[in-house]
C-alpha cells in the first residue's frame, strides 16, 4: 500500500491545506489520514462525519488509594519529577507532572498506589466530503504527544485503504522532527516537503530532510509563498538539487490560499490559478509514486 | 515578570512577537528572551547579538557497569519505557528513551547501573545591550524537550533579577512541552491568526491554559485574512485582545530576509508598544 | 539459516509490513528445516516508547540471523540488531515474503 506523507519541519507553511487539496484531487482512490494530532485541522476542510470514534490510552498515572496510604512519604522521595506534593496534609499525584515511571507504586509498603492508563485521546473514522474515508484524531492537553497515536491513525487508514482497494494513504504529518513525524513517516513510500522561503523555512526544511534521509524516503517539495523572497527560493531549490529532491511546484504568495480555508474549500475548489499548480504537482507525486503515472 | 508566549496552531507568529516584542523593550529596560522550542529554535535567526556563554545540558542516565551484575532483568522489569534490555548476556540502555526516573538503578540488587551524566542538548547566551537572549537546542537524536525546557527556566531564573523582564518563546501545541513551557509564566500570550484553523486551535490553547491557571490574552496576527470568528470568541469568553498585527505583504517579506519588523513597519512598532504597556500595566499591578 | 521476515500475515505468502518496530508478524522461515513459523507481534501496538528494541530483542529470542523488511529499522533498533549480529536487509516493504525471499537470494536487496 502506498503511504504519501506531506511534512513541512516548520508550522504555518500550508501543509494541512495542500494536504487537503490533494485529498480532494485524489477523491475516492484515497484513504486520508490526519496524522498532525497535537492540535489537528483537517477535519475542518473535509467535513467529517465522525461516524466512529475510539477512546486513546496512553502512558501510565500513579494514583494514591487515600484509605491505604500510612503517610511513611516513601513515594515523594523517589519521585524524580515533583510529582508528589503534600495536599491537605495528603500525599497526592499531580497528573500534569506524573511521567508515570511506575517507581512510586514499587516501593510503597502499603501498596496504596496503583497505576492506570489513562485516556490521552480519540481516534475517529469518518465519511468525508470528497466520497472518500478520514482516519483523524483528537490529542488530550498536555498528553504526551508519541508516535503511539500518529502509528494508530496511520494504521487504521492503511488497513481500510488495504480493505477497500484504494490505491494510496495520504498522510497529513506532524510538524517539527520528533518522535510524532518519524512515526508519521515510518513505511513512506513518498514524502512532500512543503516549505516557504524564508530563513527559518529554509532552516527547518534542512532539518526535516535528515530524517527523511535517514529512512531513505523519495521526496518532492513544494516552495509556497515562494515569490516573497527570490533569493531565499533560490537557496532552497540549490539545496533541492544538491539532495536530488523533485521541485513539485512554486505557489506565489497568494491571499486566496487562506481565504480558501476561511471559506471551507481547499484551494482547488476555490482558485483556478492556485488550483492548477497543485493539480501539476499532484500529477508529478503520482508518476514519481508509481513511476507511469497510472496508479491503476 | 515572566511572559509566555505561545499558540495551538504553528506558524501563527509566535517567534515574530517574542523576538520583536523583546527587542523593542530592551530599547529602554533590561529583558531576556529565551527560545524554549528546543526540538526547532528559531529566534536565534533574528536576534544579532554577541555570544557570551555557552553550557552543554546534560540528563541523567542509568550506564551498565558489568563487573557486578548478575543478570537478573530486574532493571528491564521495572523500566516503563523500554529504555533498559536485557540481551542475552548483557544490558542495553537506549538514552533518548530513558525519562530519568532513577528505578532502574536504586532498584538494581548489584548497583550495577549508576546513574551517569549524558550531555542532550546545548544552552547558548546572547547579549546585545540590553537583550540578552538565551537558545537551547536539543542534539540531534535527543527527543525529549521537557527536561531541556526545564533546564533553561531554571537557569534564567539563576541568572537573571526580579525586575528583568523575562519572556518565553514556547513551542507550538497543547502537549507536554508547552506545558512545561507555561508552567512557571505569570501571563500568557496567545498568539492566533484570524482564520477557522487558527480559530480552532486557539480554543485548545485557551482550554490549556485555563486549566493551568494562568492569565492570558491574545495577539491576533495577519488581522484582516479569515473572518471575524475568533474576535467574536474572544468577546464571547470575555477574552483581552491585546494587539493586532495586521496582514501585510511587506510583514512577509521582511520576516523572510530574517529581519525584525517594528524598526521599519510602523503597525507592528504599535503593536508591540501596546503589547509592551499592557505588560508593563500587570507588572505594576503585581506589584 | 534463520531468515525472518517482518509481515503482515503468518505465511509465506502474506504481505510484508514495512516497518520494522510495530510490524504486525514476523515470519520466520528456517532455511534447513524448510520450516515456517510465526510471531504475533501486535501486542507492540500498546508501547508509546521504545518499540523498535523491544521487537529487537525480540528477533533475538527467535535466533533470527538475517532479518528482511521493508524501510529498515530505526536508530535504536538498528543497534540491538548489530549488537546481534544480524544481517539486515531492506526494500522488500511492497512484496509478498516469497517474493522478497526471491530477491534475497538473488542478492536483489540491498544490506542495511
Amino acid at each position: 500500500m502506498k503511504e504519501i506523507v506531506v511534512i513541512s519541519g516548520k508550522g504555518g507553511t500550508g501543509k494541512t491545506s495542500i494536504t487537503a487539496s490533494l485529498a480532494y484531487l485524489g477523491g475516492k482512490d484515497l484513504i486520508i489520514a490526519d496524522c498532525d494530532v497535537d492540535a489537528a485541522d483537517m477535519h475542518l476542510l473535509m467535513a467529517p462525519d465522525f461516524g466512529q470514534s475510539e477512546d486513546f490510552y496512553s502512558g501510565e498515572i500513579a494514583y494514591i488509594d487515600q484509605d491505604a496510604c500510612i503517610k511513611c512519604g516513601k513515594c515523594q522521595d523517589v519521585c524524580r519529577f515533583d510529582a508528589i506534593p503534600i495536599i491537605n496534609t495528603q500525599y497526592v499525584v499531580d497528573p500534569l507532572g506524573c511521567e508515570g515511571c511506575g517507581y512510586c507504586a514499587r516501593v510503597c509498603p502499603t501498596d496504596a498506589i496503583s497505576n492506570s492508563q489513562p485516556k490521552v485521546g480519540e481516534v475517529y473514522v469518518s465519511d468525508i466530503r470528497t466520497g472518500s474515508t478520514m482516519v483523524h484524531a483528537r490529542l488530550s492537553i498536555g498528553a504526551d504527544n508519541s508516535g503511539k497515536l500518529v502509528a494508530k491513525v496511520k494504521n487504521e487508514a492503511k488497513t481500510l485503504a488495504e480493505k477497500e482497494n484504494k490505491i494510496a494513504v495520504l498522510v497529513d504529518g506532524s510538524p517539527g522532527v520528533g518522535c510524532p513525524v518519524v512515526s508519521s513517516l515510518s513505511g513512506a513510500s513518498f514524502t512532500v516537503l512543503v516549505t516557504e522561503p524564508t530563513v527559518s523555512g529554509l532552516h527547518d526544511l534542512r532539518r526535516v530532510y535528515e530524517l527523511v534521509k535517514k529512512f531513505g524516503i523519495k521526496a518532492g517539495c513544494i516552495i509556497n509563498k515562494a515569490d516573497l523572497n527570490k533569493s531565499v527560493s533560490e537557496e532552497i531549490k540549490s539545496f533541492l538539487k544538491e539532495e536530488e529532491i523533485i521541485l513539485l511546484s512554486e505557489i506565489p504568495y497568494n491571499v486566496k490560499f487562506t481565504d480558501a480555508m476561511t471559506n471551507g474549500k481547499t484551494i482547488v475548489e476555490y482558485d483556478k490559478e492556485l488550483g492548477n499548480i497543485i493539480s501539476e504537482s499532484w500529477n508529478k507525486i503520482i508518476r514519481a509514486v508509481w513511476n507511469t503515472g497510472d496508479p491503476k | 515578570m515572566k511572559i509566555a508566549i505561545a499558540s495551538g496552531k504553528g506558524g501563527t507568529g509566535k517567534t515574530t512577537l517574542s523576538t520583536n516584542l523583546a527587542s523593542f523593550m530592551a530599547e529602554s529596560r533590561e529583558c531576556v528572551l529565551s527560545d524554549l522550542d528546543v526540538e526547532e529554535p528559531n529566534s536565534g535567526l533574528f536576534i544579532k547579538a554577541e555570544l557570551i556563554h555557552e553550557e552543554d545540558k546534560f540528563k541523567m542516565i542509568p550506564e551498565w557497569e558489568k563487573s557486578k551484575c548478575e543478570l537478573c532483568g530486574n532493571c528491564q522489569a521495572v523500566c516503563n519505557f523500554n529504555a533498559v534490555l536485557k540481551m542475552g548476556k548483557m544490558i542495553m540502555v537506549f538514552p533518548e528513551l530513558c525519562h530519568g526516573c532513577y528505578a532502574c538503578s536504586e532498584l538494581c540488587p548489584t548497583d550495577s547501573l549508576p546513574m551517569k551524566q549524558k550531555k542532550m542538548g546545548e544552552l547558548k547566551s546572547y547579549k546585545s545591550g540590553n537583550l540578552n537572549f538565551i537558545e537551547s537546542k536539543l542534539i540531534i537524536g535527543e527527543e525529549q524537550a521537557v527536561p531541556l525546557i526545564k533546564q533553561t527556566i531554571d537557569y534564567v531564573d539563576e541568572n537573571f533579577g526580579e525586575d528583568v523582564i523575562k519572556i518565553f518563546d514556547s513551542p507550538p501545541g497543547t502537549s507536554c512541552p508547552v506545558i512545561e513551557a507555561t508552567r512557571d509564566a505569570d501571563f500568557v500570550i496567545l498568539v492566533t491568526e484570524p482564520t477557522p484553523f487558527g480559530l480552532h486551535d486557539l480554543k485548545l490553547a485557551v482550554e490549556t491554559v485555563k486549566q493551568m491557571g494562568k492569565p492570558f490574552g491574545v495577539v491576533i496576527n495577519r488581522h484582516g485574512i479569515g473572518n471575524n470568528g475568533v474576535e467574536l470568541y474572544c468577546i464571547e469568553d470575555n477574552i483581552d485582545i491585546i494587539a493586532r498585527i495586521p496582514n501585510d505583504r511587506l510583514i512577509a517579506e521582511t520576516y523572510s530576509r530574517g529581519e525584525l519588523l517594528y524598526p521599519t513597519i510602523p503597525s507592528v512598532k504599535e503593536a508591540v508598544k501596546s503589547i509592551s504597556t499592557y505588560i508593563e500595566n500587570i507588572e505594576g499591578w503585581a506589584k | 539459516m534463520k531468515i525472518v521476515f517482518t509481515a503482515k500475515g503468518t505465511d509465506m505468502n502474506a504481505a510484508m509490513d514495512p516497518r520494522f518496530g510495530r510490524t504486525e508478524y514476523f515470519v520466520i522461515f528456517d532455511e534447513d528445516l524448510k520450516s515456517v513459523e510465526s510471531f504475533d507481534n501486535r501486542a507492540i501496538e500498546g508501547e508509546a516508547h521504545g518499540a523498535g528494541p523491544k521487537t529487537a530483542q525480540k528477533l533475538g529470542e527467535l535466533g533470527a540471523e538475517v532479518l528482511i523488511t521493508g524501510n529498515g529499522p530505526g536508530g535504536n533498533a538498528a543497534t540491538v540488531l548489530k549488537t546481534m549480529g544480524t544481517e539486515v536487509y531492506v526494500g522488500a516493504g511492497d512484496m509478498t515474503v516469497t517474493e522478497a525471499y526471491e530477491a534475497y537470494k538473488a542478492g536483489s536487496l540491498k544490506k542495511a
